[in-house]
């Protein structure tokens, strides 16, 4: 058998297996293989995680998200925040100032009310500490067993200011590459209480709303070329994402890239990466050199980015690959990962 | 984390690489054993940092790689079953049988669960008496000892619906199969700390002798792994072959006498198969005939289930040493972690996985 790497990416499976929804590669040549070729269009085609379209004059950032967490509780936040969040971060990350959410409730039969009542305590604590509303929702019940208790969608709307164009397409060679704070907090803060694995660790999940970091930079006279949030698949997915959509070389330094040794040590016992464990309150900021220094003083200047850190540089060198330099000052390459990252024998 | 930072010190690192440098002659090929220490020596480059000639070969020392695609076809088999809950490692989950892998039954509706532990194994089994729990127990001598206390445990509750499918293979019938090939390459072996943290080092030293090379118990972190490289390499340039211990701070000469011993009462040491390498004689362990009940394959009755090989997959080379992942003409077209051939490509320990994730582009 032979076949071409080119596009269409051969799909393995015909069937969806757990890795398609990892953030890895399984997941993205879901996409490429599926999504992006049912739904082709111009405002897709940006590979952001909104897409900015225009009504009425005015620049919109539209993006949506589903959250599944298991557990729904975990140390340091709950699927509410994260649903909040989670939406407010993608909007942000397109420059945009989010505004407006919607709620769609997927609720199992037998769920708790009392908890549905935490849960949306939770989501309007965290709008309000985003400054947006929730203007809209939805809610349907299934069968028990049909479901995990509660799995929530979030849409966001937001404003995007006139001329700015965050995303892979403006990164270029010689852009400094940011990270706003330590990395793989939440993932391993939500392992550390799921059934099966449950392990004692001080590690609370970083959970967390970045358009404050986003506003310090616009405000204080930055412009990105590019920011992700880096969510499931970690840093090393956001890192590959866009080295391949923008077609550029991503080299960074893995003593720089801060993990908090908690989450060092978990990732050590369960046999994990921890540049591969999912964030929920991280963010990576491609910027021009010449406002490297400036925008990593910006990021210092809040509470939620007093952790950022330069950990690398963009590059013309090897399009589509990121290469990390070792402790040992060797190189290797930072792949994205194929399926979900298993837990190790021994 | 101090125990991490400690084994990661990059100017101690820089020290033993010159140690080395001031110490080798001539050219020297060391193997080694684990697949873990495959992954920290293509992770952190240590191979390149080594003097040029010095080559690092990998072993046979990953328990995913090695396990049988009959297994895997088992496996596959009893986990498909209605009413069977089955219970593996992760990183068993990918790993390519003839037709299938554990995930594709999971999304094909069988209850397939990655466990920690055996003993959550159990667990599950004690909660669910109505349906049949399998623990699929693969590993080298190191989970041996926790897989059978999951046999002693479910007998002490009573179970009567947990079950495992037995895969354990043993590291020194493995070397000695190594060492004694007639295409032997190796000069000195870096033996797995782990393995050796159960079992002690006593089983070494008549290998190091009969076959007059050096064997050095060695860890996984950087420094250790470079450490262990320099004593192997002063062995050799020194003309010894003695079994040294690098890893002393956890392995024992007598190892852990307490897992030893639940080893010997549930399993007895068999011919087993090696995928890619075939069988190697006393290489295994199987259950116990007092424990037949315990024994998956004998309570679902999976004989004659299997198939071939792909033809293209030459994982047993590479896990004999004698074939370098990126030098397969498959690696990296017809064989990728989404697409593998052989379970060295999925596993977390394969050597051609290291080399895919660390090296693939040929850029480092």
């Amino acid at each position: 058998m032979e076949f071409q790497l080119s596009c269409p990416a051969p799909l393995r499976h015909d069937t969806i297996q757990m890795a398609h929804g990892g953030g890895g590669r399984a997941m993205r040549d879901l996409l490429e293989s599926v999504m992006l070729p049912a739904f082709s269009n111009p405002a897709l085609e940006g590979r952001h995680d909104a897409a900015v379209v225009e009504a009425g004059g005015a620049r919109l950032a539209f993006t949506t998200d589903t959250f599944v967490v298991q557990p729904r509780f975990f140390p340091g936040g709950d699927i509410g925040e994260l649903a909040v969040y989670g939406t407010v971060n993608d909007l942000a990350m397109a420059g945009a100032r989010p505004q407006w959410l919607s709620a769609g409730m997927v609720l199992e039969e037998g769920y708790p009310i009392e908890e549905l009542r935490r849960v949306a305590a939770s989501m309007r604590r965290a709008a309000d500490a985003c400054g947006v509303a929730i203007v809209t929702g939805d809610t349907k019940v299934v069968d028990r067993g049909r479901g995990d208790g509660i799995y929530i969608n979030t849409a966001g709307l937001g404003a995007v200011p006139a001329g700015l164009d965050l995303g892979p397409a403006s990164v270029r060679p010689g852009d400094a590459v940011l990270l706003s704070g330590d990395v793989g907090r939440h993932g391993i803060a939500v392992m550390s209480v799921r059934d099966g694995i449950a392990f004692r660790t001080p590690v609370e999940s970083d959970c967390g709303p970045l358009h404050g970091l986003v506003a310090a930079l616009l405000d204080g006279g930055v412009t990105p070329r590019c920011l992700r949030d880096a969510t499931r698949g970690g840093l090393a997915s956001v890192l590959n994402e866009i080295a391949t959509d923008a077609r550029v070389g991503i080299e960074a330094r893995e003593e720089d890239i801060p993990v908090l040794p908690g989450v060092a040590g978990a990732c050590e016992m369960l046999g994990l990466d921890p540049l591969y464990v999912a964030c929920e309150g991280r963010m990576v900021a491609f910027v021009p050199e010449a406002e490297a220094a400036r925008a990593l003083d910006l990021l210092r200047s809040r509470p939620e980015g007093a952790g950022a850190v330069r950990i690398g540089t963009v590059t013309d060198a090897h399009p589509g690959a990121v290469l990390l330099r070792t402790a040992l000052g060797t190189r290797r390459v930072l792949d994205l990962l194929s399926g979900e990252q298993l837990p190790r024998i021994c | 984390m101090k125990y991490l930072d400690e084994y990661r010190d990059p100017a101690a690192a820089r020290r033993l690489v010159e140690a080395i440098r001031g110490l080798v002659t001539r050219p020297w090929n060391l193997m080694e054993v684990c697949g873990g220490q495959t992954h920290a020596i293509v992770r952190f480059g240590i191979d390149e940092l080594l003097p040029e000639g010095v080559r690092l070969i990998h072993g046979p020392g990953c328990p995913v790689c090695v396990t049988p695609i009959e297994l895997i076809d088992k496996a596959v088999a009893i986990a498909a079953r209605p009413g069977v809950i089955f219970c593996s490692f992760g990183d068993m989950l990918r790993v390519p049988g003839s037709a299938s892998d554990l995930f594709r039954v999971r999304s094909e509706g069988g209850d397939v669960r990655v466990v920690y532990s055996p003993l959550d194994a159990v667990r599950i089994a004690a909660e669910n008496p109505g349906r049949q729990v399998v623990f699929f127990a693969v590993g080298f001598e190191t989970t041996a000892p926790a897989n059978a206390l999951s046999v002693l445990e479910a007998r002490r509750l009573g179970l009567a619906n947990y079950s495992v499918l037995v895969s354990h293979v043993l590291v020194p019938p493995a070397l000695e199969a190594v060492l004694g090939s007639p295409d032997r390459i190796v000069d000195g072996l870096l033996a797995a700390g782990h393995v050796c943290a159960v079992m002690g080092t006593e089983a070494y030293h008549p290998l190091a002798a009969r076959h007059r090379v050096p064997i050095v118990v060695t860890a996984f972190e950087p420094l250790d792994l470079l450490q262990g490289i320099h004593m192997a390499l002063r062995q050799l340039e020194e003309g010894r072959a003695e079994v040294e211990n690098q890893y002393d701070r956890v392995v024992r000469p007598g190892g852990n006498p307490a897992a030893r011993a639940v080893m010997d009462e549930v399993f007895r040491v068999a011919d087993r198969a090696w995928r890619g390498i075939g069988v190697i004689p006393m290489s295994g362990l199987v259950l116990r005939e007092a424990f037949a009940a315990f024994d998956a394959e004998r309570v679902f009755e999976v004989e004659g289930v299997g198939g071939p090989e792909s033809p293209h997959c030459r994982s047993g080379l590479v896990l004999q040493g004698l074939l370098k992942p990126q030098a397969c003409p498959a690696f990296g077209t017809l064989c990728t972690p989404d697409n593998p051939l052989g379970a060295t490509m999925v596993s977390g320990e394969g050597a051609c996985a290291a080399y895919y994730r660390y090296r693939r582009h040929g850029l480092a």
